[in-house]
């Protein structure tokens, strides 16, 4: 494997890898609490938290990674703040893709769970109460079970996005080796290159095999699932 | 402090306006009337699961809602079992799991008696602990979802309809589990049912429920014959129920004996345990009336007896009216017609003889 990738490749391959899983769990508390909130809160303002979960998914990608800059970049209001306070900075770094990749994912991912959560028979919940369990015990027993299907489906669908997230990441986190250069800025790297084709099918072939697995890996979960939860 | 539930609620839902006020003592209290006459909504209000508009809510002395005061109990610290019309099984837990599931929340220590293998034996699901819920059969997901409510060692259990979603050989499975249940568990049981022959077999007081209010309630013998009840909108003839022990057993006809304080009873059918206690209902338009004992009758029972109450005739276009009888401190309530009240000249305190045939007295 390492002898057919070059060590930047498989360096872009890693990162693709990492950033993609990071962005993944770090957003599902708040795709969890997110889509929650969405699916049984009455508040003010719901249509609008709604509308700003999806924006991403309407925008330009690069609309969305020019935005980040703006805010999260080192003289950003958000980014100055984290660097003061925290020492974290984002802006060309990989935790600056992670950030990129989870927001362009986050509205598949609380889509799915939303759907999962207002699927849930609320009978069940209220039977659980009545059996001694407070709210949050019924959230982690019943509510949480039931929809473990759209939690795995939000999940791979986040992980998939952010493999092939592209737009919003080059222009947060611009295509650093090594540090920022996912696969698919590898990949249109090597398209800029005189004899860069090689590699560019190579990386291509691998971004085709993850993304399949994911796909197969989501069914199979999503099938142990539901035959977990009788609901064949 | 009174033992027993202690309810007086008024809550609006839409159009309709539950106003009810109920005291019950143990035992287990039928609530009883016509599907959306409120029943459902007096149970989820005990539960906690509707907030009403005011009133209170008192359990053993112990407020679980009172608007004045402030006080709402959330259900999952009121301690009330609740066996839901459609069981409510969660299908992601095993049978076990279920059965265990307000374990995990419920006071450590106890009575013994809705330990595990007990639950098992009194409602015979020992054999069903491995399966999944979405492999039981109807009958099989009421009983475990019963053991679910008892495993919380609740107060006081619920149980809102349970049967109405199964066919009668199912129901006849279950019914003795409830009786077993009442008799020896020792757990008062509010329980809704639009269904008489249910409420007749099972109810030691009955709470009769029409558009939202509680209009009558007391011991189930005294409801169900009240004569008053017959004049509603909703269509109910009044019947007697009456308890007695089984008796001799006649094997060539295939009579049973049954012995009340109104007189014995032959009932069309043997089975029964010698020596039991059993409920039987006979309906008011089952019995006859006559000055006298009658001979030359096909019928096998006759009971003296006084004339207690007669119901309002004040109903037009119809001519029947409803006698309450007195046979021995027993109450039975026949239904005639106004022409053979006039006929016969009866009035309070007239000495009858009240005639039943045997293959229509019910054994329940």
């Amino acid at each position: 494997m390492t002898d057919w990738l070059s060590p930047e490749e498989w360096t872009a391959v890693r990162l693709s890898l990492l950033v993609a899983s990071t962005a993944m769990l770090a957003s599902l508390p708040l795709g969890l609490g997110v889509a929650w909130l969405l699916a049984r809160g009455r508040f003010w303002g719901k249509s609008i938290l709604d509308a700003a979960v999806h924006l991403p998914l309407i925008l330009p990608p690069v609309v969305t990674g020019y935005l980040l800059l703006i805010w999260f970049g080192r003289r950003g209001p958000v980014g100055q703040f984290l660097d003061d306070w925290f020492g974290i900075v984002l802006s060309f770094r990989w935790t600056g893709a992670v950030l990129a990749s989870a927001v362009m994912g986050f509205p598949l991912m609380v889509r799915a769970i939303r759907l999962s959560i207002e699927a849930v028979d609320r009978k069940l919940e209220d039977a659980a109460g009545t059996l001694g369990a407070n709210p949050a015990w019924v959230f982690v027993t019943v509510t949480l079970p039931l929809c473990l299907p759209g939690i795995l489906a939000g999940m791979i669908l986040c992980f998939a996005k952010a493999m092939g997230e592209f737009g919003a990441t080059i222009t947060f986190v611009s295509n650093i080796p090594g540090e920022t250069q996912t696969l698919p800025s590898a990949i249109y790297t090597f398209t800029q290159v005189p004899g860069g084709e090689a590699g560019a099918m190579r990386l291509t072939l691998i971004s085709i095999a993850i993304s399949v697995s994911a796909l197969f890996a989501s069914e199979a979960l999503a099938r142990l699932a539901s035959r977990r939860v009788g609901a064949t | 402090m009174t033992a027993g539930l202690d309810i007086v609620v008024r809550h609006r839902l839409g159009a309709f306006t539950l106003d009810a006020t109920l005291r019950s003592q143990g035992g287990l209290t039928a609530l009883y009337g016509p599907s959306g006459s409120g029943k459902t909504s007096l149970v989820n209000v005990i539960a906690g699961l509707i907030r009403p508009e005011s009133g209170h809510v008192r359990l053993d002395g112990e407020a679980l809602f009172d608007r004045a005061g402030g006080v709402f109990v959330p259900p999952h610290r009121r301690r009330i079992g609740y066996v839901f019309q459609e069981a409510r099984l969660f299908p992601h837990l095993s049978v076990r799991l279920n059965l265990l599931f307000g374990r995990w929340f419920a006071p450590r220590g106890g009575a013994e008696r809705t330990d595990l293998p007990a639950v098992l034996d009194l409602l015979g699901i020992g054999h069903l602990l491995a399966r999944r819920p979405g492999d039981l059969s109807g009958g099989e997901r009421q009983r475990v979802a019963i053991g679910r409510a008892l495993l919380a060692r609740p107060r006081l259990l619920l149980m809102d309809e349970p049967l109405a979603s199964l066919d009668e050989a199912r129901k006849a499975e279950i019914l003795p589990y409830i009786e077993r249940l009442r008799d020896e568990a020792g757990i008062p049981i509010v329980y809704v049912s639009h269904a008489l022959a249910e409420v007749a077999r099972l109810a030691t007081t009955v709470a009769i429920i029409e558009g939202g209010r509680v209009t009558a309630c007391g011991p189930a013998a005294t409801t169900l014959s009240r004569l008053d009840l017959a004049l509603q909108p909703w269509p109910t003839e009044p019947s007697s129920l009456i308890e007695g022990s089984v008796g001799a057993v006649d094997r060539a006809f295939g009579l049973t004996r049954i012995e009340t304080r109104a007189g014995a009873v032959e009932v069309a059918r043997t089975g029964l345990r010698p020596g039991g206690t059993i409920r039987i209902r006979i309906l008011a338009s089952d019995v006859l009336v006559a000055l006298s004992p009658v001979t030359g009758v096909s019928a096998l029972n006759q009971w003296h007896g006084t004339v207690a109450e007669i119901g309002s005739t004040g109903r037009p276009g119809d001519g029947a009216v409803d006698l309450g009888i007195d046979c021995g401190g027993e109450r039975l309530v026949a239904r005639l017609t106004r022409k053979s009240l006039a006929a016969l000249g009866l009035g309070l305190g007239c000495p009858v003889v009240a005639i039943v045939k045997s293959v229509s007295v019910e054994t329940l």
